[in-house]
């Protein structure tokens, strides 16, 4: 793997998800830009909307896992080591901040400016 | 080396990814890329993996070469799926692309078969007449797949009677994983091996007898089941740590093993295979068996003056390169890579991934008139499936030493469903972009 760089990354990505691939990117860019913006409109994390995020963030997480499962016909009788629960745990962890930044904002924007804190 | 007269043009190549703003300021600078500017002739022959992979790297080093890749077939097969698609878990589409895509822009495919080399004359004769003179010459012709070697094979009837044979190609992977899922079915006796000659991929045999243990397990039927691996030396693999683990592992699933086994007959309608052991022919009935046939160089090499003229890869007319740089050793301004190289250990997309760029560098180097740096050593590597859902992660070089690539995080002789990933998820995007030069 010495040539295992940034560009390499960013081939790799580009064959496996093909046009797909700037969407996704722009998409979770968008979602962290948005989230960022519902909390500094907000001037504050509302606690309410942060646990329903969380709450999808959790689903997020156990999709993610259950997706990547899906789609390599494997399952968790198929984790060999360590590293095999440190993926899992890093693919739960990838799903599960993503969803729940993503809901955290879609539910910000969707609830508008009128909401106040809880 | 005739006419070319070379300049060097420095070009700055940076890669800017999306608006900095986005990416936090984050701009990818790629390392300066020395654009070498010459009127070279280039003639690759083959557009495999190897074939392809020269033509964009070339592509990318070179300003005003005149490159020519020939190649008579237009579809592109991605051979390591065809374990996948052999083990039903793709359809036979998922091996397939076309030639055409990837061709780097600058780079003139002739869909025609070279039928001559001519490494005095310096001239590639194609099957259609055309001669088309070189400064230099990449041979990628990859290997032909010796089927008639054994007496009673028919490649048409793979997929039939408990036939199967992964090497042919997409269908036949396809029709393989038919004849093996039937079997799976009923059980009885399976039978594998490999040949004696070199090969593509010397694990895929391996691996199709875990992934037949595998399916008979999935289904209930393994106690109905007898699978034998017959293995044509002494030993089940090359590299001597490998053979041991999979040894152990063959012992753990109950594939009895027998060496000095090499397949030389098929009755395909008896289902008798006949094999050649130092105590004479010995015969065993199947109810499955995985046919890996000889392997070779392909007609235009075996019958040019590039083979080996002594030693172990003098008969199936392996093309005589030096082993770390690829380069002919009697005709320098020919590069020989992938398959058709005579070359120790691998002949697999991974050695292709690490074989191209330093031939690439030393005939560019060439041009130049320097000497290159670059050294290939014979690494290579495997994830060799030991079920569905786990693989290990093989990496090897010439002197049998494992040489992996995340030491300390994936070992390499476990089976690991990381690896796994890395095979299904990970290889084929990799090999793609391997096949624009981009990785």
């Amino acid at each position: 793997m010495k040539d295992l760089d940034l560009a390499t990354l960013i081939a790799v990505f580009q064959e496996m998800l093909g046009w797909t691939l700037w969407p996704i990117i722009v998409l979770a860019i968008s979602a962290g830009l948005a989230f960022l913006w519902v909390v500094l409109r907000d001037r504050s994390l509302l606690s309410r909307r942060l646990v329903w995020a969380e709450f999808c963030g959790l689903g997020g997480g156990i999709a993610a896992v259950l997706i990547m499962q899906a789609v390599t016909h494997s399952g968790f009788a198929d984790l060999g080591g360590p590293i095999d629960w440190l993926l899992v745990l890093g693919i739960f962890t990838f799903g599960a901040i993503g969803a729940a930044l993503g809901c955290y904002a879609l539910f910000g924007l969707l609830a508008g400016r009128n909401q106040k804190p809880a | 080396m005739s006419g070319n007269q070379d300049a060097v043009a420095l070009k700055r190549r940076s890669i800017l990814l999306g608006a900095p703003a986005l990416a936090g300021g984050l701009a990818l600078a790629g390392p300066s890329r020395a654009s070498v500017r010459t009127n070279a002739k280039i003639v690759i022959i083959g557009a495999g993996a190897a074939g392809l992979a020269t033509a964009s790297r070339l592509a990318d080093r070179l300003e005003g070469a005149s490159m020519t890749l020939l190649d008579r077939r237009r579809e592109h097969f991605y051979q390591p799926g065809y374990t996948l698609v052999a083990a039903g878990l793709k359809s036979a589409d998922y091996t397939v692309s076309t030639t055409r895509e990837f061709v780097a822009r600058g780079v003139t495919l002739i869909e025609e078969a070279a039928a001559e080399i001519d490494p005095v004359g310096k001239t590639v004769t194609t099957d259609q007449g055309k001669r088309l003179p070189y400064d230099f010459l990449v041979v990628a012709t990859g290997l032909e797949l010796n089927y008639g070697a054994i007496e009673g094979m028919d490649v048409a009837r793979i997929g039939q009677n408990g036939m199967g044979s992964v090497y042919a190609g997409p269908e036949q992977a396809e029709a393989t994983w038919r004849a093996m899922s039937a079997y799976a079915d009923k059980g009885g006796v399976a039978v594998f091996g490999r040949p004696p000659t070199e090969m593509k991929c010397a694990g895929a045999p391996l691996k199709y007898a875990f992934l037949t243990d595998d399916t008979l397990r999935r289904r209930g039927n393994r106690d109905k089941a007898e699978l034998i691996y017959n293995a044509h030396v002494k030993t089940l693999f090359s590299v001597p740590i490998v053979a041991e683990k999979v040894r152990m592992l063959y012992a753990d699933r109950g594939i009895r093993v027998t060496h000095d086994h090499v397949l030389r007959k098929i009755d395909l309608e008896r289902r008798i295979a006949t094999f050649r052991t130092p105590n004479g022919d010995s015969e065993q009935r199947y109810d499955f068996i995985n046919v890996v046939p000889p392997m070779r160089a392909p007609a235009v090499v075996r019958n040019s003056p590039l083979p080996w003229q002594t030693g172990p890869w003098a008969a199936d007319g392996w093309a005589e390169v030096n082993r770390h740089s690829l380069r002919h050793v009697r005709f320098p301004e020919v590069f020989c890579v992938g398959d058709v190289a005579g070359v120790p250990k691998g002949k697999t997309a991974a050695s292709v991934k690490w074989q191209v760029p330093v031939a690439v560098d030393h005939l560019i180097a060439a041009i130049q008139q320097r000497e290159s740096k670059e050294s290939y050593n014979g690494y290579t590597s495997c994830p060799l499936i030991t079920r569905v859902g786990r693989a290990m992660l093989v990496e090897f070089d010439y002197n049998d030493n494992l040489v992996p690539s995340f030491p300390g995080i994936i070992a390499p002789l476990e089976e690991l469903w990381i690896t796994w990933i890395m095979k299904e998820v990970g290889l084929k995007p990799t090999y793609l972009a391997m096949l624009r030069g981009k990785a």
